[in-house]
């Protein structure tokens, strides 16, 4: 494992992107294919099966370094990240023993059928024989993936250099439901044929934020426009008779969405919609916060069903009747994903994401300010002649938001960061007035500079009024203008609101506290988009 | 005993009754002993400053006009019916811990320090007495340095291997310390040392008074920017991946400090590489140091507070921690470190 752990400190000690891929295609060409499955597998966020708990490792690191559990526990809390801590506060090692990757994990998930003892003491004694960067990764096998600044980009790229295949197609070779137990490199990466997984989803296009105007983007008859939705990025697989569906997030999500389950009976084998999954009532999507009920459940219960019904709204076209569209223009795919659409049932749970006409910027602008109304966040335009790429690529797709909300809003409370912030205090909870009082209303953790983030730092330090565990109740002394996307009723929130992506936009040191804003304000803002 | 009668912790520092004086204090006051020269330390706007005679030069550099008093190590000075003396702490050229003995009550105040010799500071000298206010930096058991010799050697494979590709490297290190530390510990036979005006400022002062440094180039507009790549530049922490690294054209950085011990802080830095050496105590050298203090009664300031005291009172200390807001006005705890 010397090797893939010096990978890894390779990958840690440049932040140039060119000799991390350098590194990750050096690392592929050393070693044998086994590691190399694994080193794969673990980059694209997969992990071997845990057969340790998280609490298991404290108690035994616990032992192992003679530190009490707590003393752990509160390290943890700074470092935020527990393979790191534990490597870090064990003793040295008094042994040493060399084992590749795949061996490593192999041993790991052979614990999966011994009791506690035998996990205990193979673990107390691979932790006396790793040295710092071995014993940092050792851990990160048992805990969680590794988070290595490697873009899924970033290893398709070191991948391709090595398989001499296109970026493009390792990309999508790398999606989708394998398994390294399963697999080989050889049917992963190599073989012609990569058609073997049906559920295996394409490589999402994302779109990027415009920041200049639209004018910038040339002819109007060049772009396309349609609303763009807040629910989930979703892409729905018809294939082999079966429905997949996939989230943005590579998740495959079909049972948390059953509704999707009757599509191959409407549609034929080997279609691909990518689109938006919302909850949907009356003809019309329904804010965020309802889709989240359904978030984190693996199962959906009836009355779920019942209370926030989803459907796909589609907007693009990968694959039909078996072929690989993406390589056809944007116009082409939507006027097919029109034809399909428009003879499927309405009881069906799929409805096309209307495109919308426009001859000139201004009157799309005008457009794009009723968007709320409309209940989207902004609008997508899409080049006509644009194909479906991979990841994030500026030029061909724009996403042109509405200016988020904005409230003014006094910290009471701050809490150190973890990780990257660690040292650093970075979570706070913001208020509102409710008459002479604030009440709390929202936290908030990002939209400061680190300069920034330095300078509120060492104000809470010397203004702390109480400590509640982790929690310093500061001076309520500092304004900070809150953005948010949406505003909506909350029975979980002592304010009775809750605030969509809420971020600091701003530290207003030119207002006092009391010229924050006030309950009634948000109330007001709930009356009119909530 | 009533410990409050040698120091207690008001709103403007530590202070002490029976001298009418205070340590370190962060709000103007008439006379402030100083442990050292580091900003959340030395403030302006006292009246009257007590310090070591080696840290002398470089307080007047940064506070300007100062009405300034020295001691040597262990000289003792009676101010009203305090005994005072200031013994070596490690931490950088001249800092101090301060001892206050009023009657039979013998108090420390530790400043910043480190037990490891790093060959610039008078080594720190472990000083007997019933009450011990320590920093705590690095108060966890996840900070453990390595010798200041393994880290050198890291330092200059870097620095070698850079050079060998005709790379510029840069380092960014607090300019009071740390900087000089690290210019004594590199190997010049890699290539030249070229320095930051703010950290020869530094330089300068110090080898006025007799310390001994590496021989160093202060960049200026005139330097030949494009240079040769075995070039080495000390800067302060701020001046990486800035324009003015920039200009050195092909450049490597890395910055150099306890905090690079967390993979967390590194990425936050963004920097090449993140060197562990830090001129505060580890978890071992505060655990160390408290010990060899012989001390029952236990302040612990600056760091992780909280946990640290959690710890000695589990380990038999009556502890407690300085209240936040007077320990002082470090508006960055990296910057000071």
């Amino acid at each position: 494992m010397k090797r893939f752990a010096a990978l890894i400190t390779q990958l840690e000690e440049t932040t140039k992107t060119l000799q991390k891929t350098k590194a990750i295609a050096a690392y592929l060409q050393s070693v044998p294919d086994q590691d190399r499955l694994w080193c794969v597998t673990l980059f694209s966020g997969r992990r071997p099966k845990r057969v340790i708990t998280s609490r298991q490792m404290r108690e035994w690191a616990s032992a192992a370094s003679g530190w009490p559990l707590w003393l752990l526990e509160d390290s943890y809390a700074v470092v935020g990240d527990l393979g790191e801590t534990i490597a870090l506060v064990l003793p040295s090692p008094e042994t040493e023993i060399e084992k590749s990757l795949s061996e490593w994990i192999n041993d790991l998930r052979a614990l999966a059928s011994l009791d506690v003892e035998k996990k205990r003491n193979f673990i107390l004694a691979s932790w006396n024989s790793l040295g710092g960067p071995e014993r940092f990764v050792f851990n990160k096998l048992i805990t969680s993936g590794f988070r290595v600044g490697v873009s899924q980009k970033l290893m398709a790229r070191a991948v391709a250099q090595v398989a001499k295949k296109t970026e493009t197609e390792i990309a999508h070779r790398l999606m989708g439901n394998w398994h390294p137990d399963e697999t080989t490199w050889y049917d992963l990466i190599e073989a012609e044929d990569l058609r073997v997984d049906l559920s295996r989803p394409y490589p999402f296009f994302l779109s990027s934020a415009l920041e200049s105007s639209p004018q910038s983007l040339g002819a109007p008859s060049d772009w396309g426009a349609e609303w763009k939705w807040d629910g989930i990025r979703g892409q729905v697989i018809i294939r082999g008779g079966s429905c997949f569906t996939w989230s943005r997030g590579e998740e495959l999500v079909t049972q948390k969405f059953p509704e999707f389950e009757k599509f191959p009976d409407f549609l034929p084998d080997g279609t691909v919609l990518d689109g938006e999954i919302l909850v949907w009532q009356d003809e019309h999507p329904l804010p965020f916060n309802k889709l989240q009920t359904r978030i984190g459940r693996k199962s959906v219960s009836k009355s779920i069903l019942e209370n926030a019904p989803v459907i796909l709204y589609a907007y693009d076209l990968l694959e039909w009747r078996g072929e690989d569209i993406r390589e056809q223009p944007y116009q082409e795919r939507r006027k097919l994903l029109e034809d399909i659409l428009s003879s499927t049932s309405p009881s069906l749970p799929l409805r096309l994401s209307p495109s919308i006409a426009f001859s000139d910027w201004i009157s799309l602008a005008k457009t794009r300010s009723k968007a709320r109304k409309n209940y989207a966040e902004g609008l997508i335009l899409k080049k006509m002649n644009s194909l479906y790429e991979v990841g994030r690529k500026k030029g061909p797709w724009w996403k042109w938001k509405l200016d988020p909300f904005n409230i003014d809003a006094v910290m009471i409370y701050a809490q150190a960061g973890h990780g990257r912030r660690a040292n650093l205090y970075t979570d706070f909870t913001f208020a509102v007035w409710q008459g002479s009082e604030l009440v709390p209303l929202t936290k908030a953790y990002s939209g400061l500079t680190d300069a920034e983030f330095r300078e509120i730092s060492g104000w809470v330090r010397r203004n702390t009024l109480q400590r509640f565990g982790p929690v310093r109740q500061v001076t309520p002394e500092h304004v900070f203008e809150i953005a948010f996307e949406g505003i909506h009723e909350s029975q979980r929130h002592k304010s009775g609101v809750a605030l969509r992506f809420p971020r600091m936009a701003r530290w207003r040191h030119d207002k006092k506290p009391h010229e924050a804003n006030t309950i009634g304000d948000l109330k007001d803002l709930l009356k009119t988009y909530g | 005993m009533n410990r409050d009668a040698v120091l207690n912790f008001s709103p403007s520092g530590i202070y002490c009754p029976a001298g009418d004086f205070y340590i370190d204090p962060w709000r103007p006051v008439e006379r402030a002993l100083i442990t050292h020269g580091h900003a959340d330390h030395a403030r302006k706007g006292h009246k009257y400053y007590l310090s070591t005679d080696i840290a002398a030069p470089v307080l007047k550099h940064r506070l300007g006009h100062i009405t300034l008093e020295t001691l040597r190590y262990s000289e003792i000075r009676q101010i009203g019916s305090a005994r005072v003396s200031f013994h070596p702490a490690g931490h950088v050229p001249g800092s101090a811990q301060i001892r206050i003995k009023v009657g039979g009550e013998a108090w420390v105040i530790s400043g910043d320090y480190k037990l490891e010799d790093d060959g610039l500071s008078t080594a720190f000298d472990p000083v007997s007495c019933h009450s011990f206010v320590t920093e705590c930096t690095f108060g966890l058991p996840v900070f453990r340095w390595q010798s200041q010799a393994q880290v050198f050697q890291e330092i200059n494979k870097w620095w070698a291997n850079n050079a060998a590709n005709g790379i510029v490297s840069v380092v960014g290190a607090y300019g009071l310390g740390k900087a000089q530390r690290l210019l004594c510990g590199l190997d010049l036979s890699i290539g030249k040392v070229l320095t930051h005006g703010a950290i020869e400022g530094t330089n300068r002062v110090m080898r006025a008074q007799g310390i001994v440094l590496p021989e160093t180039e202060q960049i200026t507009p005139e330097t030949d920017r494009k240079g040769n790549g075995s070039t080495l530049i000390l800067a302060p922490p701020s001046a990486l991946q800035s324009t003015w690294e920039r200009r050195f054209g092909d450049t490597s950085n890395a910055f150099a400090s306890g905090w690079m011990g967390l993979r967390g802080v590194r990425r936050r830095r963004s920097v090449d590489r993140g060197f562990v050496i830090s001129d505060h105590a580890d978890w071992d050298g505060l655990n160390a140091a408290i010990s060899a203090t012989g001390a029952e009664n236990i302040y612990v300031t600056h760091g992780y507070t909280d946990v640290f005291s959690k710890w000695l009172s589990s380990k038999g200390y009556h502890s407690e921690v300085v209240p936040s807001r007077f320990t002082g006005t470090s508006v960055d705890d990296e910057e000071v470190e």
